[in-house]
């Protein structure tokens, strides 16, 4: 039996794709926060509370990326010091967090989602503008995992 | 960034290849027909990639050659014929302090005109109709006839910011993003299109061109003081006249330093203003957050003291790029926006982007100007514009000073020419703010111009030489 895990099954089987975007929220102005409000379509598929709370921890991940404070400072002026050179060998905070972000995504689709038959697409991957979900909906499973 | 295929999120959900950029797993060898493209090969706006996608301009770099000629002629001459007389007569730190100077001027430059200012990505085909059944639904929708301009309000801190729908990009602006039609992109915190950096300025890039205008502003002095100081202290001795005819090249320098300096410093002091108070020059010669608009006006982004603002603008985090360009396209899946400004429609947008020059207040009006060149036929400009231009580049817009056009003239014509042209310009350039002429410099212009009527051949030419240049010269 198709195993939402196993998507090239479902690729096989003929899957509808459908896809939500949960777009940006600017009511805190140019920072990078998505609206947790939650999407009409997700209803019968997973937890509203499970959403809501991997959309505010993907909004806290943001948060701290962006965070201006002692430690971006002194990476500000260290870089402007070295002319900027300093990130041939090193990464940006930013960077790094993304990478956080990357991997939190990750998780979250192995653990919560794709059991689901979701797939949260990560935000960079579109500019930032938007969460991209993905739903699937295996034909051969009637109830559409 | 581009389409995820149905096969994409499955191949990704294979836990194996989640990066943060690419969207392009390699491991899909059985999807492999074409060769790969890298994703700047396929980049919808009009920027001039080079080094494989490491540098990204404008597609007009010829006045920024200007610039860097400029400089490298003034310091070329201030190093070989003012500094051994002063490293003698004086002290040998002049010398040194004007070389750190002119390195840290170069390195700024670079790093203001090769990098990407802020462009945001078009959206994908999937987002954008998306967007559109939501935008259907909110205005009731009407089959076929296209409703007026889309907008989003939202309220920051306390003030109510419209949101424009951008056509081209097929996305909703994030506050503070403008169109730029010179490049065709969005970028976010867009400040102005700078042609003499050949790029625009933006979040990602603002304070490598702050530092840029300020580390330039004090060479130009810098050099411009021990000049006069050279050709007085050898007058005491020979002359007034025997100096000059012993140093020649001091004439050449005082005069395009005397000439630089009022328009850089002004230039510096008004960004200085501008990032004291977190505004860009759009919003500025706007007078968005003017209290002239209403006693309530304020601006929402500001952190409240200069001191924040000036630290978050110039050590803030840098973000990184978001359009990822030297990832590999994925050969199966559609380009989210076809590219709008292609060479075919180089007549045309060609005199919308003329038009469209360093001006803030152009791009901050898309819904007029983006793929939509509306203005009257700039080819008449052609004439007028050859060889005095790109000095000033910037007829004085009528109601500003020189400093909010990015104006690092450095050429003693400039005053006159904008005289000159002012009258030309301004009744034409009525429909959108006065700017800079774009007509490039004396290098790049002969190929603006004929490019103006004969795109292909002499772009590609312009082009190539360009290249050929940039990569003698390249990072």
């Amino acid at each position: 039996m198709a195993n939402a895990h196993n998507l090239q099954d479902l690729q096989h089987q003929a899957a509808l794709a459908s896809k939500v975007y949960v777009q940006r929220d600017y009511n805190s102005g140019t920072i990078c926060r998505f609206q947790t409000k939650f999407p009409s379509e997700l209803e019968s598929r997973v937890d509203r509370q499970q959403f809501e709370e991997t959309m505010q921890t993907l909004n806290n991940l943001y948060a701290e990326a962006e965070k201006i404070g002692g430690k971006s400072y002194l990476e500000g002026c260290l870089a402007c010091m070295t002319a900027y050179t300093i990130f041939l060998c090193m990464e940006t905070h930013y960077e790094k967090v993304l990478k956080k972000i990357a991997r939190f995504i990750k998780e979250q689709n192995e653990k919560i989602y794709a059991p689901l038959g979701l797939l949260l697409t990560d935000p960079i991957e579109r500019g930032l503008r938007v969460v991209e979900i993905t739903i699937f909906e295996d034909r051969s499973i009637s109830s559409g995992r | 960034m581009l389409q995820l295929g149905v096969a994409e999120p499955m191949r990704e959900c294979e836990y194996s290849q989640i990066s943060t950029r690419s969207s392009t797993p390699m491991e899909t060898p059985y999807k492999k027909r074409t060769p790969k493209k890298r994703k700047w090969q396929a980049f919808p706006g009009r920027n001039k990639f080079y080094c494989n996608g490491r540098i990204m301009m404008a597609r007009q770099t010829g006045v920024f050659y200007l610039t860097l000629v400029l400089i490298l002629i003034t310091s070329g001459l201030f190093f070989t014929f003012d500094c051994p007389f002063l490293s003698v007569q004086l002290t040998p730190a002049i010398p040194v302090i004007g070389g750190v100077l002119f390195v840290f001027v170069l390195g700024t430059l670079f790093r203001t005109s090769f990098s990407d200012p802020g462009v945001l990505p078009r959206a994908t085909p999937d987002e954008a109709a998306d967007l559109e059944r939501q935008i259907d639904v909110a205005n009731g929708s009407s089959s076929g006839y296209r409703p007026p301009p889309r907008t989003k309000e939202v309220v920051i801190n306390g003030q109510t910011v419209k949101l424009k729908y951008c056509f081209t990009c097929k996305i909703f602006r994030p506050p503070r993003a403008s169109h730029c039609s010179l490049c065709d992109n969005c970028v976010e915190r867009f400040d102005h299109h700078c042609p003499w950096v050949g790029n625009c300025v933006g979040k990602r890039n603002y304070r490598f061109f702050y530092m840029f205008i300020l580390s330039l502003s004090f060479l130009t002095i810098f050099i411009f003081a021990f000049v006069i100081t050279h050709v007085i202290l050898r007058s005491h001795r020979q002359g007034f006249l025997n100096a000059l005819k012993d140093t020649p090249a001091s004439v050449l320098e005082v005069v395009v330093c005397f000439f630089s300096v009022w328009s850089i410093v002004g230039l510096s002091g008004f960004h200085t203003y501008l990032i004291s108070s977190n505004q860009t020059t759009n919003e500025d010669i706007k007078g968005s957050w003017s209290s002239k608009r209403g006693k309530d006006n304020y601006n929402p982004y500001s952190h409240g003291n200069i001191f924040t603002n000036c630290c978050a603008a110039l050590c803030g985090p840098l973000p990184p790029s978001l359009i990822d360009r030297r990832g590999f396209v994925q050969s199966d899946t559609p380009q989210p926006t076809p590219p709008t400004n292609g060479i075919t429609m180089y007549g045309s947008t060609q005199s919308q982007s003329h038009m469209a020059a360093a001006t803030p207040l152009m791009q901050s009006e898309p819904v007029i100007l983006t793929d939509e060149a509306s203005l009257p036929g700039r080819t008449s400009l052609g004439g007028p514009c050859s060889g005095a231009l790109p000095l000033g580049g910037q007829p004085t817009p009528p109601t500003s000073t020189p400093n909010l056009s990015c104006d690092n003239g450095m050429l003693p014509t400039r005053n006159d020419h904008s005289e000159a042209h002012h009258h030309f310009l301004t009744p034409e350039e009525a429909p959108s703010p006065p700017g800079m002429l774009p007509c490039g410099s004396p290098l790049g212009h002969s190929h603006t111009i004929q490019g103006f009527y004969n795109p292909a051949s002499q772009d590609s030419l312009h082009e190539d030489s360009v290249r050929g240049l940039v990569k003698l010269s390249s990072v």
